[in-house]
């Protein structure tokens, strides 16, 4: 069995409670053994000195438009993803047709397999074609390996319906992930509602066309039992909503996105769609209760939220042009740069949101750095900085709302399932 | 002062001094329209096109006649008869107007941000004759001139602006450029058009006509639109007309020398009793005159800073 050697790193595995200088020793797809590991012979050494030696990160929401508009391709998401240093990655349901059934989440996965890169993971939809009027097969989708359901970028509309699926994905102990947004509030707006859209004369959507259906979602499943977790929070009304039914004990988790933790309102105002998403970008306000909502915990995800777009769609004016921005190239840069290095959140507590704490909800074997467990590892160089450049991605997409930010925390290394994916060994033991 | 802009894309972009600039310049070229040969040669040689992707009678009859005075060639551009039906992007659309050498683009979109997202594109000229509910600069500057032509100031002013106010860009450039030049602004309408939010610009926010009729020296009745009804913003227009539409028994609780405008068209026995829109008070028909005036400016003064 091959032997690879990662060797003087800075280890951070959260989920073991690990942040220590050591070497980590990977036998075959498996890691071997972390820290102290001894004198060993390795096919292969790569020298980590000095650099951060993470889990390779999972990222649990990505949407990969295959089948679909060829905005993005599984394998050209597989290759954005592990140039992020992201080794997992689950697939929204609003693939064209609706991943909504057992061959088609076999399908995506098959596309994973043979891109070859990271795992790619499906979400199945809650509902049939994402409809909101009946339930998706979830028995034949969870057989598949969807480790999720979710209608995202669609919320489900009727309260009785999200009612029988938190109730429904008890069988196959899946988690339902709601994107909470009343659309009757949110009607045609296409950033925050406040002054700034009353300004510029553009619709805006409230903070409570997405509390109001978290506060929904949140009732339901304390009656239900079910577990939910709620997509990409953006206002501070829903961190204090989450806060108080975690309190409770409600099976609930949530997740944040780097566009929401680090840009507001204010970026829309030269009209550049790369700055419209969904929810909107909300307040200087907002983003303090998303930093302290993932320092106490009750945030337990941070995840891209990854949607490509044509740039065709995106030069149009702003209220005709699609939401949505590509992360899997930014998401840890941004992350480590603005969250870690410039607020000064602990690494662990940040990167266990990017690697064991989505693995947890989702209940997969990855994200942590144990022995025994898949050897998927992401080698980040912390010190150097580097411009983020749309045209070198490796994402079909060059949407970012990033562009021209400088930044650190550039993966230089990464192994998915024990194989090299992104830079590899220079050298070998004697 | 020295004219510098290239563009007129809002009022909220300008300084005090330079709207009244504006103004001044505009007072100017109001004579030409007295002359029997209405034209003088300032823009003689360019071209200016009325691009309006928007259906728009007066406004565009108004640019393209003072463009016509300044002796510049015009073309018109509506969205029915352009490619746009035929899905071309509205930034190729412009990059072609701009090849075939056009000076000046004058654009009604709507879509907000449609006029700075070509500024930033394209090397030509750009007016923005109304973006979305965004601004309408050269309409605000009409109202303000028409005010101060008759007040003979704008500062210490308190001037109403009753209506349609979240959806409207009129009332936006209107409040921008009336804060800048110390008038006092009121926004009135139920709650539903008229959100709490336009404290933000710099308005004072009332949903009570009848509170402000006897403190306003001008009151600007802006146009309501049917759809907002049947959208359910409010219930009704006999309700509307009731609570905020301006009548000759209404009119008569204002100070004897209040200014009524309106920036057409008028829905008569909507926000105006025809007594009203047609009576002594009214400059509604002095705002298109001037409207002439205020667009041979802008087009005058943006060309000369390009030069």
């Amino acid at each position: 069995m091959k032997r690879l050697l990662i060797r003087g790193g800075r280890i951070v595995d959260p989920a073991n409670r690990v942040d220590a200088v050591g070497d980590l020793l990977i036998e075959g797809d498996r890691i071997a053994a972390v820290g102290d590991v001894g004198y060993v012979t390795a096919d292969a050494v790569i020298d980590a000195r000095g650099m951060l030696v993470a889990p390779g990160l999972v990222d649990m929401h990505t949407h990969l438009r295959e089948p679909g508009t060829g905005e993005e391709t599984i394998a050209s998401g597989a290759a954005a993803a592990v140039s992020g240093g992201v080794t997992t990655l689950a697939c929204m349901a609003d693939t064209e047709p609706a991943l909504d059934n057992e061959a088609a989440a076999e399908y995506l996965i098959l596309q994973g397999k043979r891109a070859g890169l990271a795992n790619v993971l499906p979400i199945g939809a809650v509902t049939r074609e994402r409809k909101g009027t009946g339930l998706s097969e979830m028995g034949g989708l969870a057989r598949a390996g969807a480790v999720a359901f979710s209608d995202d970028p669609r919320p489900v509309e009727v309260a009785e319906m999200m009612r029988r699926a938190l109730l429904y994905a008890q069988m196959f102990d899946r988690v339902i992930i709601s994107h909470c947004e009343d659309r009757s509030l949110s009607g045609s707006g296409v950033m925050n509602a406040g002054p700034s859209a009353t300004r510029l004369g553009l619709p805006g959507i409230p903070n409570a066309a997405e509390e109001i259906v978290i506060a929904r979602d949140i009732t339901l499943a304390r009656i239900t039992g079910g577990k939910l977790h709620v997509a990409h929070v953006s206002t501070e009304g829903a961190v204090d909503l989450l806060r108080k039914a975690k309190a409770e004990g409600v099976a609930v988790t949530a997740e944040v996105t780097p566009h929401h933790l680090t840009l507001t309102e204010e970026a829309v105002f030269g009209f550049d769609a790369n700055f419209k998403v969904s929810p909107p970008l909300r307040t200087r306000r907002d983003i303090e209760a998303l930093v302290r909502g993932i320092e106490t915990n009750v945030i337990d995800v941070i995840a891209s939220d990854h949607s490509p777009r044509r740039p065709e769609s995106k030069v149009l004016e702003f209220g005709l042009a699609p939401a949505g921005a590509i992360g899997l190239e930014t998401l840890f840069p941004v992350i480590y740069t603005e969250i870690v290095h410039r607020r000064g959140l602990p690494l662990p507590l940040v990167l266990e949101k990017l690697t064991s704490s989505p693995a947890r909800i989702l209940q997969i074997d990855r994200g942590t750095l144990g022995p025994g467990r898949p050897a998927d590892v992401a080698v980040f160089d912390i010190d150097t900085d580097w411009t983020i450049d749309p045209s070198s991605f490796r994402s079909l997409g060059r949407n970012t709302p990033f562009a021209g930010w400088k930044v650190r925390g550039m993966a230089r290394h990464v192994i998915a399932g024990g194989r090299c994916v992104l830079g590899g060994p220079e050298g070998k033991t004697p | 002062m020295e004219w510098t802009r290239r563009h007129l894309l809002g009022l909220e972009d300008l300084s005090g001094e330079e709207i009244s600039y504006i103004l001044d310049t505009a007072s100017g070229f109001r004579e030409v329209s007295t002359r029997s040969v209405k034209k003088v040669p300032a823009l003689r040689g360019r071209v200016v096109v009325n691009a309006f992707f928007e259906p728009s009678t007066r406004t565009r009859i108004s640019f393209d006649l003072a463009a016509k005075r300044l002796s510049a060639d015009t073309i018109e551009f509506t969205s029915s008869g352009s490619s746009t039906v035929k899905g071309e992007s509205l930034i190729d659309t412009c990059r072609n107007i701009e090849s075939m050498g056009v000076d000046t683009i004058v654009i009604r979109h709507s879509s907000v941000g449609a006029a700075h997202r070509i500024a930033g594109a394209v090397d030509v000229n750009v007016i923005n004759a109304g973006d979305g509910c965004h601004e309408h600069p050269t309409q605000g500057l009409i109202d303000i001139f028409t005010i101060r032509d008759v007040k003979k100031r704008i500062a210490g002013l308190k001037v109403g602006i009753a209506g349609d106010i979240a959806h409207s860009r009129v009332a936006r450039s209107n409040i921008w450029g009336l804060r800048k030049l110390g008038a006092e602004v009121f926004v009135v309408g139920p709650p539903t058009l008229v959100p709490r939010s336009f404290e933000h610009l710099g308005a004072h926010v009332c949903h009570d006509i009848d509170a402000i009729l006897p403190e306003v020296d001008v009151l600007n009745m802006l146009r309501i639109q049917r759809e907002r009804q049947e959208e359910g913003l409010f219930p009704s227009i006999r309700e509307y007309s009731r609570l905020f539409g301006l009548d000759g028994e209404r009119l008569k609780r204002a100070k004897p020398d209040v200014l009524v405008l309106h920036p057409g068209p008028i829905n008569r026995g909507v926000e105006l009793t025809p007594d009203v829109a047609d009576g002594p008070h009214s400059v509604i028909l002095d705002q298109v005159t001037n409207g002439l005036a205020i667009r041979m400016a802008v087009l005058y003064l943006t060309t000369r800073a390009r030069d």
